[in-house]
């Protein structure tokens, strides 16, 4: 049997988990204070994901960039990629929350939407 | 001009607080914003994990914002953009400028005081050195990072672990810097276990705890900086100076509550957290005048800030609608052995609800340790905590019920026990 | 070929230009830097010596006391912040009483208006916060406090109305004799001039040197400040110096014109004429010798510390003069305090030597007084509205701490020798001065430089050029 030390990053209680892992590959987790606690470290041991933000330029608006985040978490992995597809997006004033900015990043399956507004100047 | 409650600052404090005001039946409330948008600090906060109290989802700052500028437009709360707050009178008198209409005053029967914090400059930290460009605070780094798109550097060293460092070291990262390291003066962080993960252990940026920067090379732009280890007083350790080449310090050293205006009009203030001294309805001494939010404590989550603003906003209805009670026995609050101070510092029986959040920071990491609330000289609750830290506010509950059955309470103490 | 050139844009360079132009000279001030007070006039004590401390008949004593009586109309004139506070040399022991009796003495003969010893009793009625432990002090009513940006842009720009040429980022790289005058080969071509002005400060040994073969030294002697919030701004009322103990040469304590409280220098002399950093031992040192004047000196409350140079020469003296072997080249050399309380007698006595080397007549139309820049923070609930209907970007607060608005940092760019760094602008109008050190107001004033310039934001600089602010766009480097 194995164990793995985690802080869960689901919110900010920060809860210390602790994961047992049996030799089938099934574990068990403790030290959460709630479920999301238990889905987070076994995910994160098997396929850890991140929702990923970040802004893109926009033009005409009252800002010159909008934040934006995946609508979904995406693989770790990704995260570089997902910034990269973002490099040469550039939307129009005005910018709706929620507004889809790219579809299917890197190839993730996940959108990446706008989360704030930005209003025509 | 006049109005019935006047809010001072439209962020997460703000907002929450004229939304419940305006809930709880006034009609007339004005906030007033001095940015050319409502929302605050959280325009700039655009990484996700805000939310999960209030609203059960996981939101970014601009959409925590949006869903109470949302409310705000649906109850047709009148607001003020680009307008600064010169002057208040302990009358309640508020002087005010903004382009378009100039100075002039509003009366307001009731203030809400919603102004925020500041970020500690280098010059309040004292750290040697030149003075090139290239040394930013976290917050200002974050501003130009996440709303004009601009990046403050390149090469980046960060300066304390604070929340905003945290989020900073993966901001730049993400968006092509070189974060090399996160270096904190105290042997412990300052800013949420989550963030030390997401923010610098998924992206390999070291943390070197009780570490600081004795040295800024440079005389035009930053070119570098050194590092040194600290002894237990916080001085520096000869022979374990460190240099790293960069081109950007950001500073994440701690908030400051903005109570300029406050002290102004003679509301008085907490000298350890430098926000209003409040009684149970975050009334501060000057009548009719309330505070919350980080103006109040500077507070690590955004839930808590509108929770405290809701109460705020309340009871400044309550104020203005003549239907909050005389301020009578006022029961102190202490917080003692680790428990640095506590808001509110008072409470009235009288006038508080059944259920009371007093809130606090400690002072160090405590662990395996008990918070125990006494009633004058007599323990009455005493709970294990498996980790308590600088970094996270904590809080317990007073029942009314309970305050009320104890005879002869003169004062409600609250601290940190050891085995 | 220009009739005077002046090396060095500083107060005394300044002050120099400024009286020349009330004459039909054609002048020229170069500066290696990017704006006028970018040396030791940046940063120093912002005091008006009394002129107690200088040896009676030195050029020193001279023009310091000059220079103090000058201020007051000149602070008028020309629309800079001056105040008579008074200072204090506090005696720490008995048996230093005739220290001060002989600094009195001095005072005396220099012809120090008012200066006498009084009681510890009344020294502390008027500073409650200084320590118990004084015997009497030394009290001179005519020591005064003014803003060193202040009276150097403010006599500058006068300057600069009146006809004096300023050219920035060009500096001295030799001088040459020539039929007539000199030839000065600078990063930025080649100049002419009949007379040369060396006000070079701590570089004034190596302009001198170029000319003459009886060479000086002027060693940068450093000191370091703190600075602190005007919260306690009125925790000393006059300017508070020491006697030398036996713990050295001591520190002085003042509140500044614009309401801080500000205490320092210490005294070490260097070698790198650009060494202006902080040092922790230094400020550790500073804070340990203020303590001796006021024990509870409210630390909590330093806003930023800073560090200047002080040009010393090693005779401790002025050297203004013609340079003997080189005739219409002339030193003012070894400006160190009290420089900035004498420059405008420095100014003044500059213009006669110049006259008698190459006398012209006087302007007609010299301007002899200059406004400043609003002050909002300043102005009444009446004023600020009369300047609103004038120009609605002075209800625009961009600075916070210092209420500093749009409308200000507007003119600080707009005027003659305008602003073009986010230095520039503090200096001329304080955003960025206060308790959050332009955390919040940089981007503003950034972006306020970058729209009436005509530039990009990236290509704002703090201080001139290879300090610019921001380094590129987001993503540019994935």
């Amino acid at each position: 049997m194995k164990v793995k030390e985690l802080v869960c990053i689901g919110c900010p209680l920060g809860c210390n988990l602790k994961v047992e892992i049996s030799g089938e590959g099934s574990m068990e987790v403790t030290g959460n204070t709630c479920p999301r606690g238990a889905d987070y470290a076994k995910k994160e041991l098997t396929d850890p994901r991140r929702i990923v933000t970040s802004s893109v330029r926009v033009k005409g608006g009252h800002l010159p960039c909008v934040s934006v985040k995946t609508e979904t978490d995406i693989p770790k992995d990704k995260i570089f990629d997902c910034v990269r597809a973002l490099k040469d997006v550039e939307l129009l004033a005005p910018v709706k929350i929620g507004q889809v900015v790219a579809e299917d990043v890197a190839g993730t399956g996940a959108a990446v939407i706008a989360t704030k507004e930005i209003f025509a100047r | 001009m006049k109005t019935e409650i006047a809010i001072i600052g439209g962020g997460p404090a703000g907002l929450a607080a004229a939304v419940a005001a305006r809930e709880a039946g006034v009609e007339d409330i004005l906030i007033i914003e001095r940015d050319n948008e409502l929302g605050g600090i959280l325009n700039q906060c655009i990484h996700n994990g805000f939310g999960l109290h209030t609203f059960k989802e996981e939101l970014t700052g601009p959409e925590y914002a949006g869903r109470y500028i949302e409310k705000v437009e649906e109850l047709k709360i009148p607001y003020m953009l680009h307008t600064i707050v010169v002057d208040i009178a302990e009358n309640k008198v508020i002087t005010v400028m903004n382009k378009e209409q100039g100075m002039f005053q509003i009366e307001a029967k009731a203030i809400v005081l919603a102004m925020g914090c500041r970020e500690r400059s280098r010059g309040a930290l004292n750290i040697p050195g030149y003075r090139p460009a290239g040394v930013y605070s976290a917050g200002t780094a974050q501003r130009y990072v996440n709303m004009e798109g601009r990046m403050p550097g390149k090469k980046v060293v960060i300066l304390g672990s604070g929340d905003i460092g945290l989020i900073m070291a993966r901001r730049m990262t993400l968006e092509g810097a070189e974060v090399q390291v996160v270096a904190e003066l105290m042997p412990y962080s300052g800013g949420l276990k989550r963030n030390i993960v997401q923010c610098l252990d998924d992206y390999d940026i070291p943390l070197k705890l009780s570490h600081t920067v004795i040295d800024i090379k440079g005389k035009k732009r930053v070119e570098g900086v050194t590092l040194a280890q600290v002894d237990e007083n916080r001085k520096p350790i000869p022979g374990t100076e460190e240099f790293y080449e960069c081109d950007t310090l950001l500073l994440s050293c701690g908030l400051i509550p903005e109570n300029e205006l406050s002290s102004q009009m003679g509301v008085e203030l907490n000298p350890v957290t430098s926000g209003p001294v409040v009684n149970e309805s975050l009334e501060t001494n000057v009548e009719g005048v309330f505070a919350c939010g980080n103006v109040l404590h500077v507070h690590d989550l955004v839930d808590y800030v509108s929770g405290e603003a809701k109460t705020a906003g309340e009871n400044a209805m309550a104020y203005v609608q003549g239907t909050l009670m005389q301020a009578g026995k006022e029961i102190p609050l202490k917080g003692e052995n680790g428990v640095r101070y506590t808001v509110p510092c008072t409470v009235d029986k009288d006038r508080m609800a059944e259920k009371q959040v007093v809130r606090f920071r400690v002072g160090n990491v405590y662990r395996d340790s008990f918070l125990c609330v006494y009633y004058n000289d007599k323990c009455m609750s005493r709970v294990k905590k498996k980790v308590m830290a600088p970094g996270e506010m904590e809080q317990v509950v007073l029942l009314r019920s309970k305050l009320d059955a104890f005879d002869g309470l003169e004062s409600i103490t609250i601290r940190i026990e050891q085995e | 070929m220009y009739d005077v050139v002046i090396i060095g844009a500083g107060v005394t360079g300044s002050a120099i230009a400024r009286e020349l132009s009330r004459y039909q000279y054609d002048t020229i001030v170069l500066d290696k830097n990017s704006d006028v007070c970018e040396g030791t006039s940046k940063a120093n004590s912002g005091i008006v010596h009394a002129g107690f401390d200088n040896e009676p008949g030195s050029v020193m004593a001279k023009m310091n006391v000059r220079g103090n009586a000058m201020m007051e109309q000149l602070a008028k004139d020309l629309d800079f912040s001056f105040k008579r506070n008074g200072s204090l040399v506090l005696c720490f022991d008995e048996k230093d009483l005739g220290k001060l009796e002989h600094l009195l003495e001095k005072g005396k003969k220099n012809g120090v208006p008012g200066i006498r010893i009084i009681s510890k009793e009344e020294v502390k009625k008027m500073e409650p916060n200084i320590t118990d432990d004084i015997a009497a002090a030394l009290y001179a009513p005519s020591g005064g406090i003014v803003c060193p940006f202040g009276l150097t842009i403010a006599m500058a720009e006068n300057a600069c109305e009146n006809g004096v040429a300023f050219q920035f980022n060009t500096e001295v790289l030799n001088i040459v004799p020539i039929e007539g005058g000199y030839k000065l080969e600078t990063s930025k071509g080649v100049i002419e001039s009949k007379l040369v002005v060396n006000a070079a400060g701590v570089y004034a040994d190596k302009f001198h040197n170029m000319v003459s073969d009886e060479k000086i030294t002027i060693i940068p002697r450093k000191g370091e400040y703190c600075l602190m919030d005007k919260k306690v701004g009125d925790y000393v009322n006059s300017t508070i110096f020491q006697l030398p103990t036996i713990y050295g040469k001591g520190v002085l304590i003042t509140p500044t014109v614009h309401g801080n409280l500000l205490t320092g220098p210490t005294a070490v002399d260097i070698e790198d004429k650009e060494n202006t950093q902080t040092t922790a031992d230094g400020l550790a040192d500073l804070l340990k010798r203020v303590a001796v004047s006021v024990p509870t000196v409210p630390t909590r409350q330093i806003i930023t510390s800073f560090t200047g140079l002080r040009a010393h020469w090693t005779e401790h003296e002025f050297i203004i003069q013609e340079v003997k072997g080189a005739p219409g080249f002339i030193d003012v050399a070894g400006i160190e305090s009290p420089g900035l309380s004498s420059s405008p007698a420095i100014g003044e006595y500059v213009a006669e030597l110049v006259q008698g080397i190459y006398q012209v007549e006087k302007k007609a139309d010299f301007k002899a007084t200059r406004k400043g820049i609003p002050n909002v923070a300043e102005a009444s609930f009446a004023e600020r509205q009369e300047l609103i209907k004038k120009n609605p970007a002075y209800a625009n607060v961009v600075c916070r701490c210092e209420v500093v608005t749009e409308g200000e940092i507007m003119d600080a760019i707009h005027r003659p020798l305008g602003a073009t760094t986010l230095d520039g602008i503090k200096r001329r109008t304080r955003a960025g001065m206060g308790r959050c050190q332009s955390g919040f107001c940089a981007p503003k004033t950034v972006e306020i430089l970058a729209r009436e310039l005509g530039k990009d934001v990236s290509e704002i600089t703090k201080s001139g050029e290879g300090s610019n602010y921001l380094t590129g766009y987001n993503k540019e480097d994935i």
